[in-house]
């Protein structure tokens, strides 16, 4: 399709946007974009719209064959793993300025793709993007093995080797940061991998994957297969020769994927999976803050987002008044054509998950669930949806248990700190949980008290390239980002060898 | 059954040897020692004569839901994971010394429950349980977690917490070291567990719960239950409040392990499995000390190790000279009953195994394979096998891809060493290797060629407490062993609050 203005929709105002011209719709394998060996297909939609974009190659099990051959030669006997950690870091630094010099045009990609707001994609998600690979090239020339202390006249030491072929399932939410976070530490590691996006989202992926090999990547060490999870991500899960599956996304292929790893060769599983997480608020909060910070918590990334604070507990000292500033902000909350940079929320990824959450809002009427404000589709077209905040909520209400990934809000009042614990903790998932309050031992003890991976106080969504990320319970295990994700692509090795006439043991 | 003296068989001589009383039959759930619910129990065999030795309770899925209502108590609302390091570091020496104080009764336990040679259990196998005790009682009060480097004006920190309920299911070759390298770890980290010993071997393990008890571990931290993998190790895997399950095994049962963690709350799974591990042998090796560290290979603990060196790879210079020594240790190799100190060789641990090695070799006869020493049972009774070593092998022969799990050897010939690295990784295992040479450029070469979790350079069966252990590809992920075995029952949670008014970042 060719560059062309269109007009934004939604806001009544005539903006000139500028969609780029799609320039890769083809698997990349071994350092080429090639035709699916069926010679298949499949569309990628505008989310704003409901029109078609691309047509992108469908890849399937016998692609991934090919894939997985093409990584494993170039892990076997390429040059990968061969260079110096310091040597991978440089081609990882020019990736990651060939992604700045692009920034644009990958986060128009990203935009048209899942409907992300165009500047957080510009400001936010393509520089972090290059920031996770320039962190952990950083940390590439600096991946020590230890040497042991052995109880007999032993010299012995751990050699941290990377794992080799892993395979990489990403979800649509944030397709950029999603492909670095995995991508980036296997690399540094010195592994060679397949990625395969989401069906939703395969446009920046296999951009990215011509910029690897414009920055230096060796053929064969990044592969992308777009298609769709239960051919190409099952064809991974299952592959005899992958030695590892990374995946983030729904808790239910989460499952599938670890059953698959176990019947087939045993790779090694990661998973980051759904989450329910709770934000607590007490009686000390900075009222106007807090709310803000609630309502970010389902609006952020239009809901679309793991660690979506879905439920709310405010102390019952401050919740009337809260209930009033958050009902007020909600209703402020400005949806639109994500390319308008005053818009605040996009549309949502695509018919399915609008039509998702659609019913969700249908159930939770059903349940008893009083609606405060929102509940309903956004615009005349598209898949937008208002901010949506649920009141008079029971515990075992299915809003309350399940993942909803919209902007849909279930609000709660507690009384006791004990309460509170209780109520947080009472979740199958155990991703993030926020709590708001000035008080250091309130937020000691509730940090610790909540079994989720990630706890914010007084914040959200704060991620950052050194905080290891991931699930407690059914939310996963393994963690990305920060230096345990780098540990996760290498596997430790003993060497050990008798020790002859030390002058210390 | 009372203590009883009882003849040494099938060396000829007469010998007496104290058969301990057997205290323990129950399943230990909840600080006490119960019948199994249904009321079933198992007999359990001594491996020297076929007979049994005890009637043990038979835990099955009910016995292990009460085992694990009392660790999720003792976890969530008991003081085991409320004490610090220190603390649990005191209980768990205690612990340690009432293992040494009662080191015969377990030995001799051990001895008659799986064949095992005393006089090792004695001086090796007990000691080294209680060592594990020590050793990470000494590292429980040293769990670090860390600060962050924040990109913004963050404070971030990581927190080490015990993951909470852990299963683990362990087999019956070392009853001892196995029920410690798993319980010592996650005991320092603040878990609570259920052990399901194998049903081969549950005398020691009951054994071990009662001196815990004594030690001052609190009740419901340490349970034990006796009973079949597919009725209580099954009900443990997929259990919905098991956090985390530790298995050591075959590779056949780790895959089901895995696939029942996946169906039922995607618990947190580690796995060491079965091996054929390669030993290799260049012509600057000294020929009797390679002979006898190859014998040693396949004759420690009578075989039935994972890490046991069935593949020998012998370079052709000193091959038949290599043959030759090889045959004379092999054919000296002292065979009796494992309480007798100057036997080096005990019966398999039962009539299954005994009988699936015996298949095994008459599997290599009819590939064709040479039998050059051994292939025959020793004795009249019981489950002795003779050390057994086949040559005129080739890669593709069923003796030499399978784990047989008993003193049984394939010898090869190698010209080069690419050729050895390349036939030494051609195996769906990874577990171990041994590298005999004083090149100090074909040791460190080597040793990083081979992907496997633990390479011996001119040593074999070289564990310490320090060194991480555990496997590369189809024999498992996960370590064991060192302080990496600590962090597996830890998991990584990371707290995050806005910073004001640093003076530094």
């Amino acid at each position: 399709m060719a560059n062309h203005e269109q007009q934004s929709n939604g806001n009544g105002e005539m903006n000139q946007l500028k969609i780029p011209e799609i320039k890769f719709t083809k698997l990349f394998i071994n350092g080429e974009f090639v035709d699916s060996i069926k010679g298949r297909n499949f569309e990628t939609v505008d989310p704003r719209t409901g029109e078609v974009i691309a047509t992108v190659a469908e890849g399937d099990k016998e692609d991934v064959d090919v894939a997985v051959k093409a990584a494993r030669t170039a892990f076997d006997q390429g040059p990968w793993p061969r260079m110096s950690g310091f040597q991978r870091a440089r081609i990882m630094e020019k990736f990651a300025d060939l992604i700045e010099q692009n920034n644009n045009e990958l986060a128009a990609l990203d935009c048209i793709d899942a409907g992300k707001l165009f500047m957080m994609g510009k400001l936010v998600d393509i520089p972090a993007g290059a920031a996770s690979l320039r962190y952990y090239a950083g940390a590439a020339d600096k991946i020590h093995g230890e040497v042991l202390k052995s109880t007999r006249s032993l010299h012995a030491y751990t050699l941290k080797e990377p794992i080799g072929v892993a395979g990489h399932i990403i979800p649509w939410n944030f397709p950029t940061s999603m492909f670095l976070m995995k991508v980036a530490p296997a690399l540094a590691a010195g592994c060679t991998m397949i990625v395969k996006p989401a069906e939703q989202t395969p446009l920046s992926a296999l951009f990215y994957a011509h910029l690897a090999k414009q920055a230096g990547v060796p053929d064969g060490v990044l592969n992308v297969v777009t298609g769709f999870g239960h051919t190409a991500g099952a064809a991974i899960s299952s592959h005899m020769d992958i030695d590892m599956v990374c995946f983030t996304g729904s808790t239910e292929v989460g499952r599938l994927i670890m059953q698959a790893a176990a019947t087939s060769n045993l790779k090694q599983v990661s998973l980051e999976l759904g989450g329910k997480s709770p934000l607590i608020i007490f009686d000390d909060a900075d009222l106007d803050k807090a709310a803000g910070l609630a309502l970010q918590g389902i609006v952020h990334n239009k809901g679309e987002v793991c660690v979506s604070s879905s439920r709310v507990y405010v102390q019952e000292g401050i919740y009337d008044e809260f209930e009033k500033k958050l009902v007020e902000k909600a209703k402020a909350w400005k949806l639109g054509d994500p390319f308008d940079p005053n818009t605040r929320q996009g549309p949502q990824v695509d018919k399915r998950q609008f039509e998702r959450i659609l019913s969700y809002i249908d159930i939770g009427m059903k349940e008893g669930a009083t609606l405060l404000t929102g509940g309903k589709p956004w615009g005349s077209k598209g898949y937008y949806v208002e901010p949506t905040v649920f009141a008079d909520v029971k515990e075992d209400m299915q809003i309350v248990r399940e993942e909803i990934f919209g902007p849909v809000m279930s609000l709660m009042k507690f009384k006791t700190i004990e309460e509170a614990i209780e109520r947080a903790n009472n979740s199958k998932y155990g991703l993030a949980a926020g709590i708001v309050t000035k008080d250091l031992n309130v937020a000691n003890r509730v940090s610790r008290s909540i079994r989720a991976g990630i706890i914010w106080i007084n914040c959200y969504f704060e991620f950052d390239l050194d905080f290891p990320y991931g699930g407690y319970k059914m939310s996963g295990f393994g963690r990305d980002l920060g230096l345990n994700a780098l540990h996760k692509y290498l596997q430790v090795k003993t060497v050990a060898t008798p020790l002859y006439d030390s002058p210390w043991l």
